[in-house]
C-alpha cells in the first residue's frame, strides 16, 4: 500500500474520529465531552468524503452535528446541579471496557463475512485520483429517483415520514403533563 | 473527480484557523495586561455574583431543538428530492407531499396542545 | 484561476497544493479586507435612516473609521474573567469567524473563478451555519456568566428555528436548476429566480436576517436588555472577531441571495471578462446587504416569544406551501426540464410569478385576518378591563 494523499487524510480523520470518541468517554466536563462528540461525528464526515459520499457528510454534519449534538447539549444543560458532577468516575470501567471489547469482537465477527456476500473483497477502500470508485457521476439525482421510486425506497420513505411524526407527537406530550400549564421562569436582567 | 475538490475545503478548514487568530494574537501581545479582581469579576449588572453561575432552564428548550431536528431530518429527505426533481414525474411531488403533509400534521398537533409556546 | 498557476517544474501534486493554499487565503482574506469596507456602508447608511451623518471624521467621509476601530480594539485589554474555561472560551471567536469564512469557499465570483465547485453546495452551505450555532454554545458556556449561558440558548434557539425555512428556500432555487453546485444555480439562471419566486426571496431575506441575529430579531444583543448576549465577557480583539463574524455573517447572506436568485456573475459580457462578474456579483450582493440594513433599521425589536411563534408557526408552513407550489407549477409546465437560454425560461419564470403574486396575495389576506382578530381580542379585553380598572 503506498503513501497517497488519501491515505494521510485518512490517517488524520481515522485518528480525529476515534481519538475524540476516546476523550470524550473520559472527560471530566461534560461539556467538554459534547465537543469531544462533535469532533468524532466531524470525523466520520471526512471519512464518508474519503468514500466519495459527500452528501452524507453533509448529512451528517447537518443533521448530527447541527442538531443531534446540540440537543444532547441542551439535554446536559437540564442535568441540576450539572457543575456539581466534575469528575464523574465509576469503580466498574474494567467492566464497560470488558463489554465494549466484546461487542467489536462480536461485530466483527457478523460484518467480515456480510462484506464477502456484498461483494467488497479489498477492506482498504483507496480511492485515489488513478483508481475512481466506480460511484456514478449523478449519484445524487440516482437518490432521489429511487427515494420516490414504488419499486425502490418510496414505502421506508414514508414510514420514515410517519416515524418522524411518532416523534414530533411524542415532544409534544413531554411538555404536556396532565392539566398544568408550563410556567414562565423568573430570570435576573431580563426585560 | 469530486475528491479533488474537497482538498480545496479540507485546506481552508485547517488555514482558516489562523486568519482570525492572527489578530487575536495581536492583540494579546499589543494590548495592556493589568488584571485586578474585581475587574475579572464575572459580570452581573454591576453587583456582586452570587448563586452558582450555571443555571438550569427550562423543558422548552429542549422542546424546540427536539422539532428542529426532526425538520432537519425531513429536510434531508428533500434535497435528493429536489435535486432529481427534474428527472421525476408528477407522482414524486405527491408522495412528497404527503411526506410533508405527515410531518405539518404532527407539527400542527404539537402547536394545538401548546408545546410550541415559550413559556 | 487560483487553480495551476504554478507547474513550473513542481510536480503536480505539489503545485495543485500550493495554487490551492494561496486561493484559500485569497478567498479568507478578502472576505475579511471586504469586511472594513462593508462595516463603513454599514454605518453610513444606518447614519442616514436615523437621520444623522454617520461616520465622517476620520479621513474623507470617513473611510478609515473602521481601520481606526480595528486599532483601538486591538489595544483594548483581554479580560478573562475568574472561572472562565479557557480553552472553550478562547476557540469560540475563532470558531464564529472561521464557520463564515468557509462559506465563501463555494462563492462562484465569476465563471471560472470559484474556491472550489462542490456538487453539494447548498448542503454545504447548510452544514456551514453548523458551525456558527456550534460556537455560540461554546461562548455562552464558556463564560462562566450565567446571563451569558441564558442568551447563547436563546440564540441557539432561535438559529435553529430560523434554519428550517432558511433551508426550505434554499431547496426552492436546487429545485428549479436541478443541482446543488453553487456554480450551476448560478449558470441555469437564464432569468433571475427573482423574477420567478419572490416569496421565496422574501422567506430567505428574513430567516437569513434571523440567523444573523440582526434587524428586529436582534433580541439577544439588545443592549438595554441582555447587556450584548453571549459575548458580555468578550473584550479586546475577540469581541472584535465575533463581530466581524455577525457583520461578514449578514453580507453573507446578501451574497447568497445575489448568486441563488439574482443570477450570481452574469450579466451582459460577464462570461467573456471574468472581473466584470466579479462586479456584476458584488453589485447584486450589496443591492441584498442595503435591503437587510434597511429592515433592520426601521422594524422594531421581537420578543422571543414572537420570534419563535413567527416562524414555528407562520414561517415554516409558509415555506413548505411554497416549496409544494413551486414544485407543482415547476411541473405543470411543459419543458421545463429543458431550459437552455432566454427564450425557453420566459413562460415558466411568468407562470411562477403569477402564481407567486397570488401567493403573496393570500399570505397578506392571511396575515390581515389574523391581526384583525388580535385587535378584536385586545380592544374587548380593554373595553372589560375599564369599568374594573382603578386609574391605568
Amino acid at each position: 500500500m503506498d503513501i497517497t494523499v488519501e491515505s494521510v487524510v485518512f490517517l488524520i480523520f481515522g485518528v480525529l474520529t476515534l481519538g475524540s470518541a476516546l476523550l470524550m468517554v473520559t472527560a471530566r466536563n461534560l461539556f467538554h465531552g459534547a465537543l469531544y462528540l462533535m469532533a468524532s461525528l466531524f470525523g466520520v464526515a471526512g471519512l464518508f468524503v474519503l468514500l466519495a459520499a459527500p452528501f452524507l457528510a453533509g448529512v451528517q454534519v447537518v443533521v448530527y452535528i447541527g442538531a443531534i449534538a446540540i440537543l444532547i447539549i441542551f439535554a446536559i444543560m437540564l442535568t441540576p446541579q450539572v457543575t456539581a458532577m466534575r469528575g464523574i468516575r465509576t469503580t466498574q470501567w474494567p467492566l464497560a471496557v470488558a463489554v465494549a471489547v466484546i461487542f467489536f469482537a462480536l461485530l466483527v465477527s457478523v460484518a467480515t463475512p456480510l462484506m464477502g456476500e456484498l461483494g467488497v473483497d479489498d477492506f482498504a477502500a483507496d480511492f485515489t485520483q488513478e483508481n475512481p470508485p466506480d460511484v456514478p457521476a449523478d449519484s445524487l439525482v440516482r437518490l432521489g429517483e429511487t427515494l420516490v421510486d414504488p419499486q425502490g425506497f418510496m414505502l421506508p420513505f414514508e414510514v420514515a415520514s410517519v416515524l418522524l411524526m411518532a416523534a414530533l407527537i411524542g415532544a409534544a406530550l413531554l411538555v404536556w403533563p396532565e392539566g398544568k400549564a408550563p410556567t414562565p421562569p423568573a430570570e435576573a436582567g431580563d426585560d | 473527480m469530486s475528491l479533488n475538490e474537497w482538498i480545496f475545503i479540507g485546506l481552508f478548514f485547517a488555514l482558516s484557523w489562523t486568519l482570525p487568530a492572527v489578530p487575536i494574537v495581536l492583540g494579546k501581545i499589543l494590548a495592556p495586561r493589568r488584571p485586578n479582581p474585581v475587574k475579572q469579576q464575572v459580570y452581573e449588572c454591576g453587583v456582586e455574583t452570587y448563586g452558582d453561575t450555571r443555571v438550569q432552564f427550562h423543558a422548552q428548550y429542549y422542546v424546540f431543538a427536539l422539532v428542529f431536528l426532526l425538520f432537519d431530518v425531513e429536510l434531508v429527505f428533500l434535497f435528493p428530492w429536489a435535486v432529481a426533481y427534474n428527472q421525476l414525474g408528477l407522482f414524486a411531488l405527491f408522495e412528497m407531499a404527503v411526506f410533508i403533509f405527515l410531518l405539518v400534521v404532527a407539527l400542527v398537533y404539537t402547536w394545538r396542545k401548546g408545546a410550541l409556546t415559550w413559556a | 484561476m487560483t487553480e495551476l498557476l504554478q507547474d513550473i517544474g513542481l510536480s503536480h501534486g505539489l503545485a495543485v497544493l500550493i495554487a490551492k493554499t494561496v486561493g484559500v487565503f485569497v478567498v479568507g482574506i478578502f472576505g475579511l479586507l471586504w469586511t472594513l469596507v462593508g462595516i463603513w456602508i454599514e454605518r453610513k447608511l444606518a447614519g442616514r435612516f436615523q437621520d444623522r451623518l454617520g461616520p465622517n471624521r476620520v479621513g474623507p467621509f470617513g473611510l478609515i473609521q473602521t481601520v481606526a476601530d480595528t486599532v483601538k480594539i486591538l489595544l483594548k485589554e483581554d479580560l478573562m474573567p475568574t472561572g472562565v474555561d479557557r480553552w472553550v472560551f478562547n476557540l469560540a471567536p475563532i470558531v464564529s469567524v472561521v464557520s463564515v469564512i468557509l462559506i465563501w469557499a463555494v462563492v462562484p465570483f465569476s465563471g471560472s473563478w470559484i474556491g472550489t465547485d462542490l456538487n453539494i453546495g447548498v448542503l454545504y452551505l447548510v452544514a456551514v451555519g453548523a458551525f456558527g450555532t456550534v460556537a455560540i454554545l461554546m461562548a455562552g458556556w464558556g463564560s462562566n456568566n450565567k446571563f451569558a449561558l441564558l442568551s447563547a440558548f436563546r440564540s441557539v434557539a432561535q438559529l435553529i428555528s430560523y434554519e428550517v425555512p432558511m433551508v426550505l428556500a434554499l431547496l426552492v432555487p436546487v429545485l428549479l436548476s436541478g443541482s446543488m453546485s453553487t456554480q450551476t444555480i448560478v449558470q441555469e439562471q437564464h432569468i433571475m429566480y427573482l423574477f420567478a419566486v419572490p416569496l421565496t426571496v422574501l422567506i430567505f431575506l428574513t430567516s437569513g436576517q434571523a440567523e444573523t441575529g440582526r434587524g428586529p430579531f436582534d433580541l439577544l444583543e439588545a443592549e438595554s436588555e441582555l447587556v450584548s448576549g453571549f459575548h458580555i465577557e468578550y473584550s479586546g480583539m475577540k469581541f472584535g472577531m465575533f463581530y466581524v463574524a455577525e457583520f461578514l455573517h449578514a453580507f453573507t447572506i446578501g451574497v447568497l441571495t445575489a448568486i441563488l436568485f439574482m443570477g450570481g456573475w452574469r450579466g451582459p459580457f460577464a462570461e467573456d471578462v471574468p472581473l466584470l462578474g466579479f462586479v456584476y456579483l458584488m453589485i447584486k450582493s450589496l443591492v441584498a446587504y442595503v435591503v437587510l440594513i434597511w429592515v433592520r433599521m426601521t422594524l422594531p425589536r421581537l420578543r422571543i416569544d414572537q420570534l419563535l411563534d413567527f416562524n414555528w408557526k407562520f414561517l415554516v408552513p409558509l415555506s413548505l406551501v411554497n416549496l409544494l407550489v413551486v414544485a407543482f407549477v415547476w411541473k405543470v409546465v411543459p419543458d421545463t426540464d429543458q431550459i437552455s437560454n432566454l427564450g425557453d425560461a420566459i413562460v415558466p419564470t411568468l407562470v411562477l410569478l403569477v402564481v407567486n403574486i397570488a401567493m403573496i396575495a393570500v399570505v397578506g389576506a392571511i396575515l390581515r385576518e389574523r391581526g384583525r382578530r388580535e385587535r378584536q381580542r385586545i380592544e374587548a379585553r380593554m373595553t372589560a378591563a375599564k369599568p374594573a380598572a382603578a386609574g391605568d
